[in-house]
C-alpha cells in the first residue's frame, strides 16, 4: 500500500482498521491507564463502603454487557434479565457453598445451566418480536419469582439462603488474599476479581461485537427477514444472542450472591429488570463500552442515595421515617426518569455523548 | 356446585376488570401502535383520584367515580402530548421502554402523594351481598360487570357509528390515508390515550372499592391484563373483552380450587396462572384468539 500520503491524524483508511480491538494508539493509552487505575484503586480507596458500591458496579456492568449483546446488538427486548440473574446466584448457592466447588467452576456452572435456560426462552424469540417479546419476558419474570418463593428446597422462599460460594483458586482466596507479605481486605480481593471478569466479559463481548457474528446480529436487529435474505440465519442468532446474554447474566447473578452472601426472591423483581435497561439506555445501546458506563453510573445510584439519604429532602431513610418517598420509590422514580429522559433527548445514551465529544476534537476544525 | 358457581362470579368480575385494563390497551396500540406499560400507573392514579373526591372530597361515590375517570382521561392525554408524541416513528423498543419508564416515575409519584398505607375509599358497595337463588354474590363484583359490560357496548357503539369513533378506526388502519381525508392524528392518538385512562381508572376505582381497599400495589393488575390482550389478540377489542373474561375466570378458579387441585405449584399459584396461559397461547396461536396474522414486507 502506498504510504506516500499519510494523513497528520488518525483517521480511518480502510475496513481492517474499523475492526480493530483497540482504535488508536490513544485509546490505547486510555485503556492501559484505566487497566492501571483498576489495579491500584483498591490500596488507594480502602473504605469499605465505596469498594462495595464498586464491586456492585462491576457486577452491574457484567449483567449489562450480557443485556446491551442481547437488546443493542441483537434488537431483542428482555424484561427477563433478572429471572436469569436470580437463576445465576442459586446457582452460585448450590454448585460453590453447597458442592464447595471452586470459583472458576461454579462461574462455569452458572454460565452454563444460565445458557441452557436461556435457551429454553430462546426460542420465543423465533416467533415473537417486539411487544410480544417484552411481554413473554415480563411473563418469566412473575413465574420466575413464584419459582424462587416456592422451590425452597434450593431458594429458602421467601426468606432466602444463604450463598457460601467462596472466591477461591486453587491455594488463593481472594476472600483473604495474601500476596508478598500484604494482607488484603475480602472487599479488596474482590473488587481485583470482578474488574477482571469485567475486562474479561467486556474483551468476549466486544469481538463478538466486531466479528461475523456481531455483523450478523446488527443485521438481525435492524431487520430480521432481511438479514435472512442476505443469508444469516436469523432464528440461530436470536437463540444464540439469548443464550450467550443469559449466560452473562447468570455468571453477574453468581458473583452477586456470593459476594453479598445472601439472597432472597425479593431481588429478583421487575425492578431489577428495569434497572438493567435503564443502564443499556443510559450508557448506550449496542456498546460494549456503554454498558460499563451506565453500570458504573446508575448501578451505583441505588447504594449512593440509601448511604446519603438523610441529605436528601424530602427522603425517608427508614421505614416510618419523615419523608415523603421512601429510598426504593426514589430508586424507582430514577430509574423510570433516566429511561424517559435518555430516550427522548439522547438515545444513543452516555456513550453518545462520548463518541459526539470524541469527533469534534478528532475532526477539529472541521466539525459541524 | 355452588362453590364452583361462586368462583365462576368471582371470576367473571375479575374479568371483567381486566378486560376494562386489556380495552385500553388495544385502544392505544390499534391508534398509536404502541404497546402501553404505563396502564398500571394510569390505572393505580384513577383509583387515588377517586379516594381523594370521595373521600377527602366526601362527593357522592357515583361523581367521584366520574370525575376521577375524567382527571384520568386528561392525565392520560397529557402524557400522550407530552412524552409520546416525541416518539412518533421511533422503533418499538424506544417506545415501550418510555411507557415502562413513566410506570415508574407514576408509581412513586402516588406513594409520594398518597403514602403506602391501605386507604378505604367510601363507597356504596363495600362487603355487601345479595343472595340470588342460594348464591351470595358481592355486590361490587355485579357492579364491576354491570359496568364493565355498559362500557364495554357503549365502546363499541361509540366506534361503529360516531364519526370520530370511524376516524380512529381509519387512523388505525392506515394514518396517512386518513390524514389525507382530513383527519388529525394528533386528535386520534390523544383521545386514544384518554380514552384507555378513562377504562383504567374505572377498573382502578371498582378494584380499590372491593374488600383488598387501595394500596400502590394496585397497579399490578395492569401487568396482569397484558395476558388477557395478548390472549384475545393485540389488535381486537372483542378479543381483549374475551381475553380478559377467559383470564379472570382461570386466575379465580385456580385461587378457588388452590387446595384441592393445585397445592403442589405452591402458594398463591394463581398470580402467575394468566402468563402461563398466555405463553401457552402464545405457542399455539401467536396472535391470539381473535387478533389479525400480522404481514411483513422487507
Amino acid at each position: 500500500m502506498a504510504r506516500a500520503v499519510k494523513p497528520h491524524r488518525n483517521l480511518v483508511l480502510d475496513y481492517s482498521q474499523d475492526l480493530r480491538l483497540f482504535g488508536t494508539p490513544l485509546a490505547r493509552t486510555g485503556l492501559g491507564l484505566m487497566l492501571v487505575t483498576l489495579l491500584v484503586l483498591p490500596t488507594v480507596v480502602q473504605d469499605d463502603f465505596w469498594l462495595s458500591v464498586l464491586i456492585y458496579s462491576g457486577i452491574t456492568a457484567i449483567g449489562a454487557i450480557g443485556l446491551n449483546l442481547l437488546t443493542g446488538y441483537c434488537g431483542q427486548i428482555s424484561l427477563g434479565h433478572a429471572f436469569f440473574i436470580g437463576a445465576g446466584a442459586y446457582c452460585a448457592a448450590l454448585a460453590g457453598g453447597r458442592a464447595g466447588l471452586p470459583l472458576p467452576l461454579w462461574l462455569l456452572v452458572s454460565a452454563l445451566v444460565g445458557a441452557v435456560l436461556g435457551g429454553l426462552i430462546g426460542p420465543f424469540a423465533l416467533r415473537l418480536r417486539g411487544h410480544y417479546l417484552a411481554i413473554i419476558t415480563l411473563g418469566l419474570v412473575f413465574i420466575g419469582e413464584h419459582l424462587w418463593r416456592n422451590l425452597r428446597e434450593v431458594t429458602g422462599g421467601n426468606n432466602g439462603t444463604s450463598v457460601l460460594a467462596q472466591a477461591t483458586i486453587g491455594p488463593v482466596d481472594l476472600g483473604a488474599l495474601e500476596l508478598a507479605g500484604e494482607s488484603y481486605s475480602r472487599n479488596q480481593g474482590w473488587f481485583w476479581l470482578v474488574w477482571v471478569l469485567v475486562a474479561v466479559i467486556a474483551l468476549l463481548a466486544k469481538n463478538i461485537a466486531r466479528t461475523r457474528p456481531g455483523r450478523a446480529l446488527r443485521a438481525v436487529r435492524d431487520h430480521d427477514q432481511a438479514a435472512e435474505v442476505i443469508g444469516v440465519r436469523a432464528g440461530r442468532y436470536k437463540v444464540g444472542a439469548f443464550m450467550v446474554s443469559s449466560a452473562i447474566a447468570a455468571v453477574a447473578g453468581a458473583l452477586f450472591g456470593a459476594y453479598q452472601q445472601h439472597v432472597t426472591p425479593d431481588e429478583w423483581t421487575l425492578l431489577l429488570s428495569i434497572q438493567y435497561i435503564a443502564i443499556i439506555i443510559v450508557g448506550g445501546l449496542g456498546t460494549v463500552f456503554g454498558s460499563i458506563l451506565g453500570a458504573v453510573f446508575v448501578g451505583a445510584l441505588p447504594a449512593l442515595i440509601e448511604e446519603y439519604s438523610e441529605y436528601i429532602p424530602g427522603v425517608a431513610d427508614s421505614a416510618g421515617g419523615d419523608g415523603f418517598i421512601s429510598v426504593f420509590a426514589l430508586n424507582q422514580a430514577i430509574f423510570g426518569l433516566l429511561i424517559v429522559v435518555f430516550l427522548v433527548f439522547e438515545p444513543r445514551g452516555l456513550a453518545g455523548i462520548w463518541f459526539r465529544v470524541r469527533a469534534y476534537f478528532r475532526t477539529w476544525p472541521f466539525s459541524y | 356446585m355452588n362453590a364452583l358457581l361462586t368462583n365462576v362470579f368471582a371470576g367473571l368480575a375479575l374479568g371483567s376488570t381486566y378486560a376494562l385494563v386489556a380495552l385500553g390497551f388495544v385502544v392505544i396500540f390499534k391508534s398509536t401502535g404502541v404497546i402501553n406499560f404505563a396502564q398500571g400507573g394510569l390505572l393505580a392514579l384513577g383509583a387515588y383520584l377517586g379516594y381523594t373526591f370521595a373521600g377527602d372530597l366526601a362527593l357522592a361515590f357515583g361523581v367521584a367515580v366520574v370525575l376521577a375517570c375524567l382527571a384520568a382521561a386528561v392525565a392520560g392525554a397529557s402524557v400522550e402530548r407530552l412524552v409520546l408524541r416525541r416518539m412518533v416513528g421511533q422503533p418499538p423498543f424506544a417506545v415501550i421502554m418510555i411507557t415502562i419508564g413513566l410506570l415508574f416515575v407514576i408509581e412513586p409519584l402516588i406513594t409520594a402523594i398518597w403514602g403506602f398505607h391501605t386507604l378505604n375509599v367510601p363507597n356504596p358497595w363495600n362487603i355487601r351481598t345479595v343472595e340470588i337463588g342460594g348464591l351470595v354474590l358481592g355486590v361490587r363484583d355485579l357492579w364491576t360487570i354491570g359496568l364493565t359490560a355498559v362500557v364495554v357496548v357503549g365502546f363499541f357503539l361509540f366506534f361503529r357509528y360516531t364519526a370520530f369513533g370511524l376516524a380512529m378506526r381509519a387512523t388505525a388502519f392506515d394514518p396517512e390515508a386518513a390524514l389525507a381525508q382530513g383527519i388529525s392524528a394528533r386528535r386520534v392518538y390523544a383521545v386514544s390515550w384518554a380514552i384507555a385512562a378513562a377504562l383504567a381508572a374505572l377498573a382502578g376505582i371498582t378494584l380499590a372499592a372491593g374488600p383488598g381497599g387501595l394500596s400502590p400495589s394496585i397497579s399490578f393488575i395492569a401487568l396482569a391484563a397484558f395476558p388477557a390482550m395478548i390472549l384475545g389478540g393485540l389488535d381486537s377489542p372483542s378479543g381483549a373483552v374475551l381475553g380478559g373474561l377467559i383470564i379472570g375466570l382461570a386466575e379465580a378458579l385456580t385461587r378457588g380450587y388452590q387446595d384441592q387441585l393445585f397445592s403442589w405449584a405452591g402458594s398463591n399459584v394463581s398470580v402467575i396462572v394468566p402468563y402461563v396461559l398466555m405463553i401457552v397461547i402464545l405457542l399455539i396461536r401467536p396472535y391470539g384468539l381473535l387478533g389479525t396474522k400480522d404481514v411483513r414486507r422487507i
